[in-house]
């Protein structure tokens, strides 16, 4: 478990949210779908937030400025620094034949990590407008829909589905795909399994999801 | 001067680097029966601290005792196993479990989780429950919220208590900004963080002119400077909790701090410090 200072490389808006491109430093980049804990500077906790994009010596989140800290996070500038520990839990499993990607909403920033190491496979991306579709553009070969239109409605079958978007979503692409591997979210103050705050039910029992996730097997 | 973690701030079997940093490695509390906890949300941030309600998540004590040896071998540093119950039977019967076990170098009695229904007896019944089911060492764990802790702390004393644990989390709430209802499933949850720092100071300030019992300071230790004004309250060990969620080397940080503090204020040791802010007669030297 490492932790690092990074420098703040850029931080563009893509639509609703931020693109937050940090230098990698001493940290491993993981396999996609796993998470870092970004220090919020003025808060208490860091905030967990999977890895976007991961080129040579840089590490990209893609954040969305719902709260206090993730405004923070969106506030960023080139030049400061910030604590970042990871990687940490599990990701998604790549050793999949027929992968679709599905994402909805600031869900989707896991997903150009994962289309880069499967090979651009085809993903299909739900959004609440327009303006937070922008962020599309991160995911090559990705199929579209804004609400009211979900992306259950428009969801191909016989598919490997790797999924990452709010509970709802991934209850419903669990109804159609009972094997896709759905990335979780839950509130965390450590990120790795010391506060037990992040307790999601799995398999009838309470468990931590920052040990045992995010990303779990549907079924 | 001993650093250790707050019980329920660390797993050591997930983080055994982080628990291998410090001196002590105190569990989270052991009930008799394994607990899933409360229902999420458990945890919330707030603008100086957070708030939890996690309820005793633990695997219970048949479990605890089966991976105790485990557990030794993975931290490598004595242990303090942290005892909860809902009735003074139920802690002695832990404590009586655990006497003999050589794993264990002391026992710490939760007497002041804000998150689950309290034991009917008192902190010093409990105590006094313990303290004829085992040999080990008896730290009390208190809470904050009490009129007058000293006069608890002497009353634990009394009953036969080693040490002090303070302290704990005081309840709080908090509210979602949007819908105003409690963020926090449970409602309320104990508060941790640097707003707690001088509430702790203030108990660990108490009970150091109130007793001689040794005290395990914590609450809002972020810096070496504030591990340092705990054992100038009159603390002999200190506790991390809360930090170590932000900032996992937070052991080895303070500690160096901790170090840099007492040396620019000319003390030898951290024994050296140890209660001088009670003492009219001592005056830090500032170099």
């Amino acid at each position: 478990m490492k932790r690092d200072r990074l420098r703040v490389l850029g931080n563009e808006q893509i639509g609703a949210y931020f693109l937050v491109r940090l230098e990698r430093g001493v940290l491993d980049a993981g396999v996609p779908g796993q998470f870092f804990m970004l220090q919020a500077p003025g808060r208490v906790l860091p905030r967990p937030m999977s890895v976007c994009l991961a080129p040579p010596g840089e590490l990209a989140f893609l954040i969305d400025p719902i709260g206090p800290g993730t405004r923070v996070l969106c506030a960023l500038e080139p030049g400061e620094a910030i604590h970042v520990l990871g990687p940490l839990g599990n990701g998604f499993r790549l050793d999949v034949e027929r992968p679709l990607l599905v994402g909805g909403g600031i869900g989707i920033a896991p997903l150009p990590f994962v289309s880069e190491r499967l090979g651009s496979p085809p993903a299909l991306l739900g959004f609440r407008s327009e303006w937070h579709a922008e962020a599309a553009a991160l995911v090559p070969n990705a199929e579209v829909v804004i609400e009211p239109t979900y992306v259950t409605e428009a969801m191909p079958t016989g598919h490997d589905v790797l999924a990452c978007g709010p509970e709802p979503m991934l209850e419903a692409v669990r109804a159609l795909a009972p094997d896709a591997q759905l990335a979780w979210e839950a509130p965390m103050a450590c990120g790795y399994g010391a506060c037990y705050g992040c307790a999601v039910e799995i398999g009838g029992e309470l468990k931590r999801l920052c040990v045992e996730g995010p990303v779990l097997v549907a079924a | 001067m001993l650093l250790l973690n707050g019980s329920g701030c660390l797993d050591a079997l997930v983080a055994p680097d982080v628990a291998r940093a410090l001196d002590v490695f105190v569990t989270k509390t052991i009930t008799p029966q394994p607990r899933g906890g409360n229902a999420p949300v458990r945890i919330a941030e707030t603008g100086h601290g957070m708030l939890n309600a996690i309820g005793l998540a633990n695997p219970g004590r048949d479990h605890f005792l089966q991976t105790l040896a485990r557990l030794q071998e993975v931290v490598q540093i004595p242990i303090w196993v942290s005892v909860g119950g809902f009735s003074a039977e139920q802690y002695a019967e832990t404590c009586h479990l655990l006497d003999g076990r050589d794993e264990v170098a002391s026992i710490e009695l939760n007497l002041s989780c804000p998150n689950v229904d309290e034991a009917p007896e008192s902190a010093a019944e409990i105590v006094a429950a313990c303290r004829s089911a085992t040999d080990l060492p008896l730290y009390a764990k208190l809470s904050p919220a009490t009129w007058d802790l000293a006069e608890t702390a002497r009353a634990v004393e009394a009953a036969g208590a080693d040490g002090l644990s303070l302290v704990n989390t005081i309840r709080g709430l908090s509210l979602d900004e949007r819908t105003l209802r409690p963020t926090l499933e449970r409602g309320s949850g104990g508060y941790s963080g640097p707003a707690l720092k001088p509430i702790a100071l203030a108990a660990v300030y108490a009970c150091a002119r109130g007793t001689t019992l040794p005290i395990v300071g914590m609450g809002g230790v972020y810096s070496g400077r504030d591990a340092l004004e705990l054992i100038a309250a009159g603390a002999s060990a200190v506790a991390l909790g809360t930090v170590l969620f932000a900032d996992p080397d937070a052991p080895t940080r303070i500690r160096a701090e901790l170090g840099v503090e007492l040396d620019a204020r000319g003390f030898e040791s951290a024994d050296d410090a140890r209660g001088v802010a009670q003492r009219a007669d001592v005056h830090a030297n500032v170099r």
